[in-house]
């Protein structure tokens, strides 16, 4: 165990990887989920088309085979993307599409009324977006947003298969390396279960602050 | 680089050889998170508050933590404990944990949504704890989370390719090995994307199916 430190900081770094796609793929997915599932409510059947297509079409295959395509396939295409941008797009676009069914449900949630009170006030379709339906819709989304970005963090260990050396990869080149199977994959779950419960603590912590004078309110 | 109809042809029937392996692995999977999850909700609800923090404790970890890494664990390190897994067992074993933990979520609402009187009634009739669970609860609680339960297990379908990586010859390694031994990734790549696309919409009207089907009367 003499080189227990090299191997600790190879598997750190494979965790700032993880970190770096986590948060570079949620900073996708969030305009992603609002484009998408606002696009489905939208006026224009060309419109409300496309988005059920991303969506349909990001829930329907999975994140592997997106993955897969994005680094293999769209090479072929003349777009070629280096691992990370890959591994980005695909978990960006993929969580994007589950974000945009709870944007539009969270929207659909909001009472009828509100939306009576718009017309009466004579807001325009935008304005009563941004200030009415938005703010009440966003303390709807926060906790299966919290649950999605867990997702996210999950799937980027799939990178790993990509050759991309994330957190999943480098216990798999410390296994090789060592021999020892047992040490690398538990402080690799550890470390996956720290980052899954700063997640969850930090979206409560978001949550309490969105719903503070809220109470009594909602029902 | 050109689509060639020719090697679609050539490929497909390794493909569906792939696909057979892929719904096996989902359908054991899916029995086992069944079994699993309600196991899990019913420790959960143990009257001791030791066993209900521990469960509680290991059903948040395995949920926190990707399948993948869980793959490798059971591939790689249960062996040096003298448990020899096949790799086809050890995916099926680590998609069935892995998403009993979301089930067990699913069959604790249900549970919870038991209406109090019946719980009641079934200690007034003097039913010892295994009736009222087997004869009153269960039959009730299990019908309206079938839904629920069949959406968890398209989920767990799209995450099958994952067991490729611990060499399991499903759909995805088959399209893998194709892809490399024929330098084409245009062709396997995007029918494994079909392939699934097909299923997956599939499922979707059978889903509504079910949930019209199940719907409960209260």
């Amino acid at each position: 165990m003499a080189d227990w430190a090299g191997y600790m900081g190879l598997m750190l770094d494979g965790a700032l990887v993880t970190a770096k796609l986590t948060v570079l793929g949620c900073a996708l997915a969030l305009p992603a989920a609002f484009l998408a599932g606002l696009g489905r409510l939208s006026r224009f059947s060309a419109v409300r088309a496309l988005s059920v297509a991303y969506i349909e079409f990001f829930r329907g295959t999975s994140i592997f085979v997106q993955l897969f395509w994005a680094y293999f396939v769209l090479p072929l295409m003349g777009v070629t993307l280096t691992p990370l941008q890959a591994g980005v797009l695909a978990l960006g676009l993929n969580v994007g599409a589950y974000g945009a069914e709870v944007v539009r449900s969270a929207v659909q949630s909001i009472g009828r009324e509100q939306h009576e009170a718009c017309v009466a006030l004579n807001l325009t379709r935008w304005q009563s977006l941004r200030h009415v339906l938005l703010p009440q819709a966003a303390v709807v989304m926060v906790p299966t947003f919290c649950n999605n970005a867990i997702e996210l963090l999950k799937a980027t260990s799939v990178v790993s298969l990509i050759s991309l050396s994330d957190l999943t990869f480098q216990a798999q080149v410390v296994r090789s390396q060592t021999g020892s199977t047992a040490m690398p994959f538990l402080t690799v779950l550890v470390i996956y279960f720290a980052y899954a419960s700063l997640i969850s603590f930090g979206m409560k912590t978001l949550e309490r602050r969105m719903t503070r004078g809220l109470d009594g309110l909602r029902t | 680089m050109e689509w060639d109809w020719e090697f679609v042809r050539e490929i497909m029937p390794t493909l569906l050889d792939g696909l057979r392996i892929t719904l096996l692995a989902t359908l054991l999977g899916s029995m086992l998170a069944a079994a699993a999850g309600l196991g899990f909700a019913l420790l959960r609800r143990s009257k001791s508050r030791a066993v209900a923090r521990t469960t509680g404790f290991v059903v948040e970890f395995i949920r926190g933590t990707p399948l993948l890494v869980q793959l490798y664990f059971l591939f790689y390190v249960l062996p040096e404990l003298g448990v020899l897994l096949s790799p086809l067992t050890a995916g099926v074993v680590g998609l069935g944990l892995h998403y009993a933990t979301y089930t067990s979520e699913v069959f604790r609402a249900g549970i919870d949504n038991t209406p109090r009187g019946q719980w009641e009634a079934a200690k007034a009739c003097n039913l010892t704890p295994y009736q009222t669970w087997r004869h009153i609860i269960l039959p009730q609680a299990i019908p309206p989370m079938i839904p629920a339960l069949a959406n968890y297990f398209v989920a767990m379908f799209k995450e099958t390719p994952l067991l490729s990586a611990i060499t399991v010859i499903e759909l995805m390694s088959e399209a893998r090995s194709v892809a490399n031994s024929n330098y084409r990734y245009l062709e396997p790549m995007t029918l494994v994307g079909v392939l699934f696309l097909c299923i997956s919409l599939i499922a979707v009207p059978a889903l509504h199916l079910l949930e019209r089907r199940f719907r409960p009367t209260r």
